[in-house]
């Protein structure tokens, strides 16, 4: 087997990818254009005697749709998959300033389902955009979203390659039943990235380190010019500022399903530490959950980023569950089990909610406006709350999604 | 070479170095009748009447043994890829000119890339035994005189007690033992579990020679190797590097992935009604394994369950399920860590095994057909639920077979793989090289779900209202070439066999052919 190795020729018009030994499931890419003498196609690859040729020919197909006819191509590959290929080398010819079409992998099927405003974002599954080796895998893990990240994953220089992984990666990754969210970057950077993702199948744009409600008019402005698909939105508020302007943004656009909250650059904004109790940033979760709700907005907290403190997660779950948040961010894929465990109801929670919803289910098929349970009047918001509750319990297997048939089970 | 067409469909080579060889006949197809081989005959009366059988040096001790061209001379894998005891007796057979021996160990790993040298310069002639790594790669350029033999553990004491295969000189690398050659490998500086890989060897060898670096007053307690079958002792400084025995392949595995399958078989067995009380299994080495272990032990804690045996190599993980009573027994066949040779000393509930009591298909019975439920590995698997241990698609032989044939006659054989490596397909039309047979194999459990065989209806029914997912292995396959771009090329060989690959019952299932 061959392993990529440094080439003694360094004069790359043009770049990208990641290279060297330990490189697996991604590869790199180098342009040289030249004035004349065609196309010099060079390739090592770790996968060399399962698919090297068709891994030339897939290169060979792709400088012609990009546009490439004299240069020089080399290839170091640590199998990649073809559209990581085919990614890398159209971010290393763009990055030649070769002016030539996009080289889209094909729309899968599976990349063109809906999402919808109310669904559980429970789980939502960081991966960093120029990381391919965790995307292919990562829906198996059974996240209620998966976010493509460009922001503060992605190294300065990569930002560019970022996107072209990204872009192929909705398009051809199966992410299953999770929402596909893309991290794009703050300001002008992050209104580019909106064309790499919009028309690709990306559901929900999440911006970050958001501090008045202009930027979410923006981003929502850029998204109506380049499609008509209808893109949902999610704040991160990350500044003094932004708790401060939390309702406004909240309420900034049509597209805004949720609101969240990021801790490392709001402690950092306040000039404290950030601790494991998170006295100091109550303020700003209470905020950000209390703007949410008054927008009709989930609220979903920060990450836990100790990936080997199953318990501190478990316990940082709770208390943000009881605080009103309806979702965690995960950084690594075995946190996600332990957030869905920690959002389902308890037995008893769930049985109280059953016995809400028969209540009104009963008040309903009687025709009364009052819903009543014992001696108790029970008001309308409590009832969405019960139906909420009863959903998420069998959702977590507290409940069986045949309760209502079941007499008067409990 | 001429060659014959086994059961399995394969071509297999008529002649395995000098010996005919027989053709796969199918699971159970071959009857064998006659006598076992036997030990040469020796009389006391040529040991000396002290019982001390030291000689100063292991130069001398091969010596005296005869050692001369053509030899076959067998070490084993107790230390796995800390053992110091087979380089330095092909060192001593290169400095006194001797030729073409044929070394059978039970298990070579990277430690032994030492050896090439020697199987270039035709101090050895070939290896019949598991080629790792470097040695794989050598075998399959095609490089070595004679035929590689690949034998799994069962395979190895089948060999030696039918005749298949005559050791001159097996050289036992001993943790301690006492001056007549009873030896054991629970304790010592150099404390490696135990020595039942060379049981054979110590019973069937025309020379046996203890090499130990913890000669203790007779007698040696317990006696793992029993002094009477043992010629000669020797002392060294170092007989093995017990830390190594934690080879990659011990491991418990951080990749999310493979703890997801891991996942899926534990919930698998718990769904499927496997795991009950008294219930046995057998997880092997391999990261993926050792997960599995601990997620059924938190699924046997919460159901209050407790199994009635478990088959070692024992490991942390399992002597955990030992001390908190979750098994009152652990059969060990090798020890995979340091905690399974602690434990060893410090606990009941082991038993010493050796492949003659868990593996050996010629005898009466053996515990792997006992076992409820058995988890393993493999390089490459098919839609016949065939599969692969030794090679990888693009033709390289790397690893051994180890226990794993003789583990699929469990009740519940379940293959945990990943269905595609770093881009490279594990689910094939074909296995590239034929090791264990499809009827045998239950189920494949990838990161994407479970495939059952369809001949395992029982299983299949036991398995509804399960949450793991179970898939249509054909679909599988087309998932994964969807992923990676299609099926890859097949490895383009010569008609060379470099290695044949041997069934439980001493035939060929299939062989290893040179790469081109």
């Amino acid at each position: 087997m061959s392993t990529p190795q440094e080439s003694p020729h360094e004069t790359w018009t043009g770049s990208a990818g990641a290279r060297g030994p330990k490189v697996r499931s991604d590869c790199w890419a180098g342009v040289e254009l030249r004035e004349s003498g065609g196309l010099e196609l060079e390739l090592v690859s770790t996968v060399e005697s399962y698919y090297g040729e068709g891994i030339r020919a897939l290169l060979r197909a792709g400088c012609e749709a990009l546009g490439l006819v004299n240069a020089k191509v080399r290839v170091e590959d640590g199998g990649a998959y073809p559209w990581v290929l085919m990614a890398r080398l159209e971010a290393a010819v763009k990055d030649a300033d070769v002016a030539g079409e996009d080289w889209l992998p094909e729309l899968e099927a599976f990349a063109t389902t809906s999402t919808s405003r109310d669904r559980f974002r429970r789980s939502r599954l960081y991966l960093p955009g120029n990381e391919p080796k965790y995307m292919v895998n990562a829906a198996l893990h059974g996240p209620d979203a998966i976010i493509l990240d460009l922001e503060d994953s992605v190294a300065p220089s990569a930002k560019s390659a970022a996107r072209v992984i990204v872009r192929n990666a909705l398009r051809q990754v199966d992410f299953g039943t999770a929402e596909r969210m893309v991290r794009i970057n703050q300001g002008e950077m992050g209104l580019a990235d909106l064309s790499f993702i919009a028309e690709h199948g990306c559901h929900l744009v999440i911006i970050p380190k958001v501090e008045d409600a202009e930027e979410v008019h923006a981003v929502d402005a850029r998204l109506r010019e380049l499609t008509d698909a209808p893109v949902l939105l999610m704040p991160i508020i990350e500044s003094a500022k932004g708790v401060m302007n939390a309702y406004s943004i909240a309420t900034a656009s049509e597209r805004n399903v949720a609101l969240t909250i990021g801790l490392e650059d709001y402690t950092a904004d306040l000039g404290v530490q950030r601790t494991k109790e998170g006295r100091e940033s109550l303020f700003a979760r209470q905020a950000v959950i209390n703007a949410a709700r008054a927008a009709g907005l989930q609220a979903l907290d920060t990450v836990h980023s100790d990936v080997s403190d199953p318990e501190g997660l478990r316990a940082a779950v709770l208390e943000a569950r009881g605080l009103g948040f309806e979702g965690k961010g995960c950084i690594h894929p075995r946190q996600i089990p332990i957030v869905h465990e920690a959002f389902v109801p308890s037995e008893a929670e769930a049985s109280k909610a059953c016995a809400i919803v028969r209540a009104f289910r009963d008040a309903e098929a009687r025709g009364l406006g009052v819903v009543s349970l014992g001696s108790k009047m029970i008001d309308p918001p409590v009832v969405k709350r019960a139906l909420k509750t009863v959903e998420q319990a069998v959702q977590g297997g507290v409940l069986d999604a045949s309760w209502e048939s079941e007499e008067g089970g409990s | 070479m001429s060659s014959l067409e086994n059961f399995a469909g394969r071509q297999v080579p008529a002649e395995i170095n000098g010996r005919d060889a027989i053709p796969y006949m199918g699971v159970g197809g071959r009857k064998m009748t006659g006598r076992k081989a036997a030990p040469l005959i020796r009389s006391a009366a040529d040991y000396p009447a002290s019982g001390d059988k030291r000689t100063p040096s292991l130069k001398e001790a091969l010596v005296n043994a005869g050692l001369r061209d053509g030899m076959v001379i067998s070490t084993h894998h107790h230390f796995r890829n800390g053992d110091l005891i087979a380089n330095q007796v092909f060192d001593v057979a290169k400095e006194l000119g001797v030729k073409d021996l044929v070394w059978f160990p039970s298990a070579s790993f990277p430690c032994h890339e030492h050896l090439i040298q020697y199987l270039e310069d035709g101090t050895i002639h070939h290896i019949e035994g598991s080629m790792n790594g470097p040695l794989g790669a050598f075998c399959t350029a095609g490089k070595m005189r004679g035929m590689g033999v690949l034998r799994s553990h069962g395979g190895r004491w089948q060999a030696i007690s039918d005749g298949d295969m005559n050791i001159d000189i097996a050289v036992i690398a001993a943790p301690t033992a006492d001056v007549f050659g009873n030896a054991t490998g629970d304790r010592g500086p150099s404390a490696c579990g135990l020595l039942g890989f060379a049981l054979a060897d110590s019973i069937y060898a025309d020379h046996v020679i203890a090499v130990t670096d913890n000669l203790v007053p007779f007698p040696c307690l317990p006696w793992q190797i029993q002094g009477n079958n043992v010629d000669q002792v020797v002392e060294v400084e170092q007989v093995g590097i017990p830390e190594k025995i934690v080879s990659g392949t011990t491991q418990i595995t951080k990749s999310p992935d493979r703890l997801l399958i891991a996942e899926h078989c534990a919930k698998f067995v718990r769904d499927t009604g496997i795991m009950r009380d008294g219930f046995s299994f057998q997880a092997g080495a391999g990261g993926t394994a050792l997960s599995f272990a601990i997620y059924l032990k938190e699924m046997m804690i919460k159901a209050g369950v407790t199994a009635g045996f478990v088959r070692g190599g024992s490991n942390k993980y399992l002597v955990e399920m030992l001390e908190e009573g979750l098994t009152p027994v652990i059969l060990d066949g090798q020890t995979f860590d340091l905690d399974g040779v602690r434990s060893m000393r410090e606990n009941e509930g082991h038993q010493n095994t050796s492949p003659f009591t868990s593996y050996n298909f010629h005898g009466k019975g053996n515990f792997a057909s006992m076992l409820d439920v058995v988890i393993l590995g493999a390089t490459e698997v098919d839609t016949d639920f065939n599969a692969n241990v030794v090679t990888h698609t693009d033709g390289r032989l790397l690893h051994g077979i180890g226990g794993w044939q003789n583990c699929l006659a469990s009740k519940c054989t379940i293959l945990a793989v990943p269905s595609f490596r770093n881009r490279i397909p594990v689910i094939l039309d074909e296995v590239t090289t034929l090791c264990g047979p499809g009827e045998l194999i239950d189920v494949i459990a990838t990161e994407r779900g479970l495939c059952i065989n369809p001949r395992r209806t029982d299983l299949i029914e036991a398995s509804r209202g399960s949450s793991v997912p179970i898939l249509e292995i054909h679909d599988l396959k087309r998932e994964v070439e969807r992923i990676c771009g299609g099926s890859p090329q097949r490895a383009k060989t010569t008609d060379q066999v470099v290695a044949a690959i041997q069934w439980v019952d001493g035939t060929t299932i299939d062989c290893v052919r040179g790469l081109s």
